[in-house]
């Protein structure tokens, strides 16, 4: 190892690893996938099934602990320049793509700079800072930017700035290449077989370059399309590791208690879902800030955490949640207080227009929290009409700005100018996708904030700006902050080491060991 | 002769048929909110503008909609049914790849509900005023009544959760990776629950509709005529009875014969059976059109080639019908 930096970082997420007797390698752990990946490329799709299949198939340069600190991964160690305009990777050193064939700095400037500028909106988004990307040796990249981007660092994770194989896919469509059937990483397992609708297996890659890992011999990801078959092949011992989402939140108590069961919710500190309320500032009663504070006070959103959510999750205080830098910690939180809700409304002349409710239509939790929130508006006279859709029916209808009130919910990816400042940047409003800024909301000086934020260098610069930005939103309430998800992950408690790191739902089975 | 050319003017109906299904399909799609370049993107989390063109410009959905329609049927014309967004392959390959399940499933399922409720039917009607006759009628009722998915999970809840007879789910163990015999064995095991399942339903139909119509077949003067002539009583219930009694049962063989493809979308979910039903349900949801419209397309065949195996077995229990026709 090169730079002390790494070394201090990677000893420090070590260290964070709960002290145990030595892993025992060996055994096939029995999952679940849900719902099928429609592929296994990542880089080529970024959906959540296949992050958490492939995670483990494929790699990034960098990962990170649950403190969302960079720990090496294909990099053994990086530096940054004074200016903050120069990244530098040391490659580590030995490492082979699945079919045997070396993984070089080539690989890591084809990925980066052909396949992604090409394919990932995610990854995009980030190299839209970047000047250039430069192999200088077999084992050195240099990244340049344009200006300083402060989560630069945080960008590496697998599932946003996937390394793929340069010598599988220069010169091909890549959607169309032959290879996308069977797909070659650097990961700790390898593609082994995929029956549709059925098992994707994966094996133990034996030329893994972390000495002695994998422990596991294997991986068999069950997909079972039913919620509640997928509770019953916990129960009856077919599976071990119920992932996050496999299960409806009201069975999680019945199976937590089961025999030799664990449950945590780590391992999505870098996506810390963070669930909102869309409340369109166009037009109708939402476009009132006053309404959108009075729905800020009516809503209960302890009840809904320890209810609907089993009591996993925290409920946010504002606009950036807790795994997100520079929080804000002296807002004044909006509790629970219908009267207060009812004095914002009274004072607005709200006349009682009837509002539309789209629950988020992925399953029985969150049709339950609509009527919840329904019901907690109702109760300070607000109006609601739920209205169901299914997942194309809610991406149209946001898309196009056709409602009143939406729940949906994003990921923060650790830092402000990744997963937060597009929800709130007028520069995001764009007709046809449910994901930027669908709200409509319009603010110069949050748009000054943001940007100068994103790019001020050093971190401290970066700090007072979005503590300012966190005091406009706040007042404004662009969206309701709901909560900030907790998704189980259940186990039995004899597999160690399952999650090891702040993305660790996609890439924990590396780690993860089996106690005889 | 008779039989080729009915067949012969069955199939050239069948084309305009499935022309017109083909064709009344993809407008139908086109109505449902939503389109696959978004719920990918959807999915993925993120998206920009290039990102949302691209997959548009890759499944030819900015083209006009009466280019997107020539180029499906013309498509078919050439057995080419296109690609599946979602799952990335070819819609045939996608369909083969499940159909042998299905078929499996919904075969089994079919051939255990018509015996059995044709058995269960003639031995209730025979036993009309007896408690037996009753017990298997009030089955039937239950049966009937019942709604599936929870005649399914409780099966599972009793043979795999409580008893451990039975896998709960899948076509296959997982990573026993079984081969030749042992492998149609495990398939077998796995086959029960599902099968048993879906068969429960249609089984209470056959049976109450066979126990009716031979009860009415009952009381025609054949049947006195072949008592009068000192027949055995159950030559007369196989021979006289039943056969007469059977039209009505191969109808709705028939109509559930078509169901093999797409009828079994809840059973194949609540069991994870990979088979065609659950691809629908998902390319639905998916607003995957190709192969959603693939799969309509291999349904409404099916439908239309067991309409004209009706017609002729129809032939064959009751030769009047050849008369007639």
């Amino acid at each position: 190892m090169k730079a002390p930096l790494a070394c201090a970082v990677a000893a420090c997420g070590l260290a964070t690893l709960p002290a145990m007797a030595d892993p025992q390698p060996g055994g096939v752990i029995d999952t679940i996938i849900q719902p099928e990946p429609p592929g296994l490329v990542l880089g080529m799709i970024q959906n959540a099934p296949t992050r958490t299949v492939a995670g483990n198939i494929y790699e990034g340069l960098l990962r990170y602990d649950t403190d969302l600190n960079p720990i090496p991964q294909l990099a053994e160690s990086w530096e940054e320049s004074d200016d903050g305009l120069t990244y530098t990777f040391h490659l580590r050193k030995g490492v082979t793509w699945h079919d045997g064939e070396p993984f070089t700095a080539e690989d890591v400037v084809f990925s980066a700079d052909v396949f992604h500028r090409d394919l990932n909106p995610s990854a995009r988004a980030v190299l839209q800072h970047v000047e250039s990307i430069e192999a200088t040796d077999d084992h050195t990249v240099v990244f340049t930017l344009k200006q300083p981007f402060g989560p630069f660092l945080l960008s590496f994770e697998a599932g946003t700035f996937t390394m793929v194989p340069k010598h599988i896919y220069e010169g091909t469509e890549f959607r169309d290449n032959e290879a996308n059937n069977q797909p070659v990483g650097t990961g700790p397992f390898k593609f082994e077989n995929w029956d549709r609708g059925t098992v994707i297996e994966l094996v133990k890659n034996e030329d893994y370059y972390e000495e002695g890992l994998p422990y596991l011999d294997g991986v068999n990801w069950h997909i079972i399309p039913d919620g509640a078959s997928r509770a019953v092949a916990y129960e009856n011992g077919t599976v071990d590791v119920l992932p996050y989402g496999t299960v409806e939140n009201f069975d999680v108590p019945r199976l937590a208690e089961m025999e030799n069961t664990c449950m945590t919710q780590e391992g999505h500190e870098y996506f810390s879902p963070f669930a909102m309320l869309w409340m369109n500032n166009r037009e109708g009663p939402t476009a009132d800030k006053r309404f959108r504070q009075a729905v800020m006070y009516a809503m209960d959103r302890e009840f809904a955490r320890d209810v609907l959510w089993n009591g996993l999750g925290n409920v946010p205080l504002s606009a950036f949640g807790s795994n997100a830098k520079f929080q804000n910690e002296d807002l004044e939180p909006y509790d629970h207080d219908p009267e207060k809700a009812r004095e914002l409304l009274d004072e607005m002349g709200y006349d009682g227009e009837e509002v539309t409710l789209l629950p988020l239509p992925y399953g029985e939790t969150w049709t339950r929290w609509a009527e919840a929130v329904k019901q907690n508006l109702s109760e300070v006279g607000i109006n609601v009409r739920t209205e169901a859709t299914d997942v194309g029916g809610w991406n149209q209808r946001l898309g196009e700005w056709d409602y009143d009130l939406a729940f949906t919910y994003l990921y923060q990816y650790g830092d402000p100018a990744l997963g937060i400042s597009r929800t709130y940047l007028s520069s995001n409003i764009e007709k046809g996708s449910p994901w930027n800024n669908v709200e409509g909301y319009e603010n110069e000086r949050v748009d000054e904030l943001f940007n100068e934020a994103a790019t001020a260098y050093p971190e401290a610069k970066r700090e007072a700006l979005y503590h300012e930005v966190q005091e406009i939103l706040h007042e404004d309430v662009p969206v309701g902050w709901l909560l900030e998800l907790g998704f189980p992950t259940i186990y039995r408690c004899n597999i160690k080491n399952l999650v090891t790191s702040g993305v660790g739902v996609n890439d924990g089975f590396k780690d993860a060991w089996i106690e005889k | 002769m008779v039989y080729a050319r009915l067949i012969a003017m069955r199939l050239l109906k069948a084309v305009i048929v499935l022309f017109l299904i083909i064709v009344f399909n993809f407008f139908l799609i086109q109505l449902a909110p939503g389109d696959p370049a978004a719920i990918l993107a959807g999915e993925a989390g993120a998206t920009d503008e290039a990102f949302l063109r691209q997959l548009r410009e890759q499944f030819g959905l900015d083209q006009p909609l009466y280019v997107q329609l020539w180029h499906y049927v013309s498509g078919i014309a050439t057995l080419d049914f296109g690609y599946s967004y979602r799952q990335q392959m070819p819609v045939l390959d996608l369909i083969l790849e499940r159909l042998p399940a299905t078929l499996l499933l919904t075969g089994t399922a079919f051939v255990l509900s018509l015996a059995l409720g044709i058995f269960a039917g003639s031995m209730a009607a025979a036993r009309v005023k007896k408690i037996s006759g009753s017990v298997i009628m009030a089955l039937a009722l239950v049966f009937y009544a019942t709604p599936l998915f929870w005649v399914a999970l409780m099966a599972v809840l009793l043979f795999s959760v409580y008893l451990d007879w039975l896998p709960a789910y899948g076509m296959f163990t997982v990573g026993a990776h079984y081969t030749g015999m042992a492998h149609i064995l495990d398939v077998a095991k796995h086959l029960i629950l599902p099968a048993s399942t879906l068969a429960l339903f249609f089984m209470a139909i056959y049976t109450r509709m066979t126990r009716a119509s031979m009860l009415e077949a009952s009381q025609q003067d054949y049947v006195k005529t072949a008592r009068a002539k000192g027949l055995k009583d159950r030559v007369i219930q196989r021979r006289h009875i039943l056969r007469n009694a059977l039209l009505p049962i191969i109808t709705l063989a028939g109509l559930q014969a078509g169901q093999m493809v797409g009828g079994a979308i809840l059973t194949e979910t609540v069991f994870a059976w990979p088979g065609i039903g659950r691809l629908m349900y998902e390319a639905l949801m998916q607003r995957d059109y190709n192969l959603l419209l693939g799969i309509f397309f291999f349904s409404a065949a099916l439908v239309i080639v067991f309409n004209i195996f009706t017609d002729l077995v129809y032939r064959l229990a009751d030769p009047r019908i050849k008369e007639a026709s």
